[in-house]
């Protein structure tokens, strides 16, 4: 017989994606393949822009002008890119917690409203505690709306995009009631607004001329601070658990009711901040209307991956396409719904390459493992079946 | 090789052609070579065994048998004639017949109705009565009792298997492929098999039985083929060869069947439980005032079958499930209702059953998940910081002491086999120095080598003193490592024995709930 005296199998899996230690490196993969996705919705509605009679590389041309040529156009980027930061990283802390906030607009109308509201109050504060003060009350609002639907969920089992969606309209609907308090709050109906902001509470400037603004410093802030949060503290490490195996956190005895209480408390205060940015920063007072960076955030929460460098550079995409929009509709004379028509493109896109990494990541480790199952539902306890994945065409 | 099972080894004459002929069979995948050149021989009306650990290519190689992939490189003849099938029907239509581990039946339907699926014909009607008559006549052929109206939902796991392979045999297959089949049954329903599988052969057909597990191999097969790591490296007479000679082929190196176990010196109670009621998650009461003692230095081993109250005991005992009543202490500790993170603090170390869904966070790398369970401890982190840097030390460490095979402790467990998987949930689980340590199923899919890893350590841990309580469905499990066996049925124990000293037809009867 072949007796084959081999050395103890070393049953090696490839060097794939590293942890926690790597993540912010480990991006890179990640980013070129996005950078990808990106090339390919740009393809695909070079097409449709010529298909609508226009010509593709004037209005490209234009888009890119108005995104990057100069410094202006580059802090309009910026600026359109600080309430998505905010927006995406609320959307990112729910996900890897688990949850799908669909409420991400109505905490950042209210997180506006009450910075515009607080802000507007002349309280006759140095800048230092009045800033900080409406910031405080952005903080509240947006917490409270999202600690309402983590802890329904909790508490009831209630489906958060059901309670998110519904506390949304209330959100619309407090902050109209709210605007024409005149008298009682610092509003001013017929604008349908609150009185403009005090000086002392205005974010400033970070460039004159232009409306770039700390909004911008305070999102990169919250960035670094929501990568540390997740990445390198104990509620971070639970609340990431909890996202991904409830099983496993039970195990641990990890509570998954508070933690997810906390998360979705976490991700409206972040889009509160997202709000006061805006009010405090960009317009100097609230306006009663609905931007909808709340739902674009969600796009830039898929589209980064929900890891919080991922949002930014996402938000900074998201950014230049909506600052070169308005330049490619006035010189290239291409309506400003193409570029929506882009952005749902480059959602489309990138969602399709995620899914594509993903698949091709679990196929090389089904195959380094040669076939052990890594993909079995969770939620299910099969006390039953080895782990071979039996007679599955791949 | 002797076997108290029905081995009446009908000698096949080596002349007998070949059913199934798979010849240098090759199938790469990206960046691995799933089969590597094997050759699957299997002579008409032998029971054929397929030898190998999880992951050897077993799957593969049926696979490609099936027409779900098609080889690189290889040929395949079945009946003498070369083929290449397209898909497992037209496998199915050259007398092939796979029985599934886990069963491909739908629990509403009855017998018949399961045993026609898939050959009911192009016709909006089906002649029922005329496939009853037949699904009865082969189950009275080949002695395979089932009622053929029942439905398959309301039947006990043994007969449901027999269902499968009735659909086989409806379906025309002289050659039967079983993929593990004795994963989900009790002893004696493995028994039952046997029987089975012997008629079958009996009658002329051929079978070819995929197996991890060498007894198996020793009690129902006439030839085997082993195969390691994509080749096959041993083709033998069933009654040429021996468990430890087919042990080394598999793993390709020598390997200790037998648990070293020396005598056990058990001293004061570790862990106590004392009348537990637990209710199950469809408010059943699944465990029943059952009582348990496991001392320090022994290793107690509960057997049954899955559903017997299993699950839900470990649940409380580990702090996932609150015990109606009773109380359940911990060298003195009441850690009834506690909380998970308190009873490990209180040192209670859990090896789950469910590494998946468990015991592991699959896509966090190996130093994230030797935290699972530590958070919020020092030396893990201080003041909700997480100390990667002393974590990964630490896992870096036990990646070498526990023998751990991954490239870097930043590496996801989703990547590892499962039994490095296992590996490294006993290294975290031990390395706490419990003083109780709560093992279910801990070498459930797991290969040789590792199943002796595994069993080392829990004997070790019990000659340093540990309380060990040793959960598992596999008998031969619980023969080998319990100081102690209690049979568990219908949330009580029904049953003790001090280990060694009983036989598995007495501990398969109390499982099945008679009394011996």
């Amino acid at each position: 017989m072949s007796a084959n005296p081999a050395p103890a199998p070393a049953r090696m899996a490839p060097p794939a994606e590293p942890g926690a230690g790597q993540r912010a490196a480990a991006a890179l993969p990640t980013i070129l393949s996005s950078i990808g996705a990106v090339a390919l919705a740009l393809a695909a509605g070079a097409v449709i822009i010529l298909l609508s009679g226009q010509n593709p590389v004037t209005a490209y041309a234009a888009l890119f002008e108005g995104a990057f040529g100069g410094v202006k156009p580059l802090t309009e980027t910026l600026v359109a890119a600080t309430p998505l930061i905010f927006g995406g990283l609320a959307f990112a802390v729910a996900a890897q917690a688990g949850l799908f906030n669909i409420g991400i607009e109505g905490q950042l109308v209210l997180g506006g409203l009450a910075a515009g509201i607080v802000g507007a109050l002349p309280l006759g504060l140095p800048a230092i505690l009045h800033l900080p003060l409406a910031l405080l009350a952005a903080v509240a609002a947006g917490g409270l709306w999202g600690f309402l639907p983590g802890f329904l969920k909790a508490k009831t089992g209630a489906h958060e995009v059901i309670t998110t969606i519904m506390l949304n309209y209330l959100a619309f609907r407090l902050s109209t009631i709210l605007i024409s308090m005149d008298g009682l709050l610092p509003v001013k109906p017929d604008l349908q607004a609150t009185m403009p902001v005090q000086p002392e509470a205005r974010l400033p400037k970070l460039i004159p001329e232009t409306r770039l603004n700390a909004g911008f410093l305070l999102a990169l802030v919250a960035a670094a601070v929501i990568w540390w949060l997740l990445y390198r503290t104990t509620f971070g490490y639970r609340l990431r658990t909890v996202g991904i195996s409830r099983g496993a956190a039970a195990y641990a005895g990890i509570s998954w009711g508070a933690t997810i209480i906390l998360a979705m408390t976490l991700s409206g205060i972040l889009a509160g901040l997202g709000g006061a940015a805006d009010t405090l920063g960009l317009q100097g007072r609230y306006y009663n209307v609905q931007a909808g960076y709340g739902f674009t955030s969600i796009a830039v929460g898929l589209v980064g991956r929900n890891n919080p460098f991922g949002v930014v550079a996402a938000a900074l995409l998201f950014g230049a396409l909506s600052a070169g929009a308005t330049k490619m509709q006035n010189t290239a004379g291409a309506s400003k719904d193409l570029v929506s028509v882009l952005l749902g493109l480059v959602i489309l896109s990138v969602s399709a390459f995620a899914v594509l990494d993903e698949f091709r990541k679990r196929r090389k480790q089904a195959a380094a493992a040669q076939s052990v199952t890594v993909t079995r539902d969770r939620a299910e306890e099969d006390a039953s079946g080895p782990d071979d994945t039996h007679f599955q065409p791949l | 090789m002797t076997d108290p099972a029905p081995t009446a080894a009908q000698p096949n004459p080596a002349t007998a052609p070949y059913a199934i002929e798979m010849r240098g069979i090759v199938k790469r995948f990206p960046g691995v070579v799933a089969n590597d050149g094997i050759d699957l021989l299997v002579r008409k009306g032998e029971v054929h065994a397929l030898l190998g650990e999880n992951g050897a290519g077993k799957s593969t190689l049926m696979n490609i048998l099936f027409g779900l992939y098609h080889p690189d490189e290889g040929e395949i003849r079945v009946g003498g004639q070369q083929v290449r099938f397209s898909g497992p029907r037209e496998a199915v239509e050259h007398g092939l017949g796979m029985v599934h581990q886990h069963f491909m039946l739908i629990p509403r339907f009855t017998v018949t109705e399961n045993v026609i699926m898939g050959s009911e014909g192009p016709g909006l009607t089906i002649d029922r009565k005329a496939a009853a008559a037949k699904v009865a006549e082969i189950a009275q052929r080949y002695g395979l009792a089932v009622d053929p109206e029942a439905r398959v939902g309301d039947l006990p796991v043994g007969v449901q298997q027999r269902v499968e392979i009735l659909r086989a045999l409806y379906q025309g297959g002289q050659t039967l492929i079983l993929d593990e089949p004795t994963a989900l049954l009790t002893p004696q329903e493995v028994e039952d098999l046997y029987a089975i599988l012997e008629r079958l052969r009996a009658g002329g057909g051929t079978i070819v039985f995929i197996t991890h597990k060498l007894r198996e191999v020793a009690a129902i097969s006439d030839r085997v083929t082993v195969i390691r790591r994509g080749r096959t490296v041993g083709v033998r007479e069933t009654r040429d060869t021996t468990p430890e000679e087919l042990a080394e082929l598999m793993v390709g190196r020598e390997v200790d069947l037998k648990v070293v176990r020396p005598e056990a010196h058990p001293t004061g109670p570790a862990l106590v439980a004392d009348r537990i009621t637990v209710t199950g998650g469809q408010g059943q009461q699944a465990v029943r005032e059952l009582s348990l003692t496991v001392r320090h230095g022994e290793i107690v081993g509960i057997c049954g079958v899955e559903g017997n109250g299993q699950a839900e005991l470990v649940e409380a005992l580990a702090g996932l499930r609150k015990p109606e009543s009773g109380s359940i202490t911990l060298d003195g500790t009441a850690i009834a209702g506690r909380n998970p993170d308190d009873i490990r603090q209180a040192g209670l170390s859990y090896i789950p059953e469910d590494r998946h869904g468990r015991g592991l966070v699959l896509p966090f790398s190996l130093t994230e998940n030797v935290l699972l369970g530590n958070i919020g401890h020092e030396p893990f982190s201080t003041g909700g910081r997480i100390d990667y840097a002393a974590t990964e030390r630490l896992t870096a460490e036990l990646m070498e002491t526990f023998d751990v095979r991954a490239p870097s402790p930043e590496t996801p467990v989703g990547a590892l086999s499962g039994g490095n998987q296992q590996k490294l949930i006993i290294a975290r689980e031990l390395h706490r120095q419990p003083k109780v340590i709560l093992a279910v199923q801990p070498t459930r899919g797991l290969d040789v080598g590792a199943i002796e890893f595994v069993h080392r350590q829990l004997v070790a841990e019990r000659d340093r003193g540990k309380g060990v309580l040793l959960i598992s469905f596999d008998l031969d499990e619980i023969m080998d490592l319990s100081d102690r066996i209690l049979v568990i049925f219908g949330g009580r124990i029904v049953g003790e024995f001090p280990g060694g000293a009983v036989s598995r037809t007495d501990l398969g009867l109390l499982m099945g709930g008679k009394t011996a």
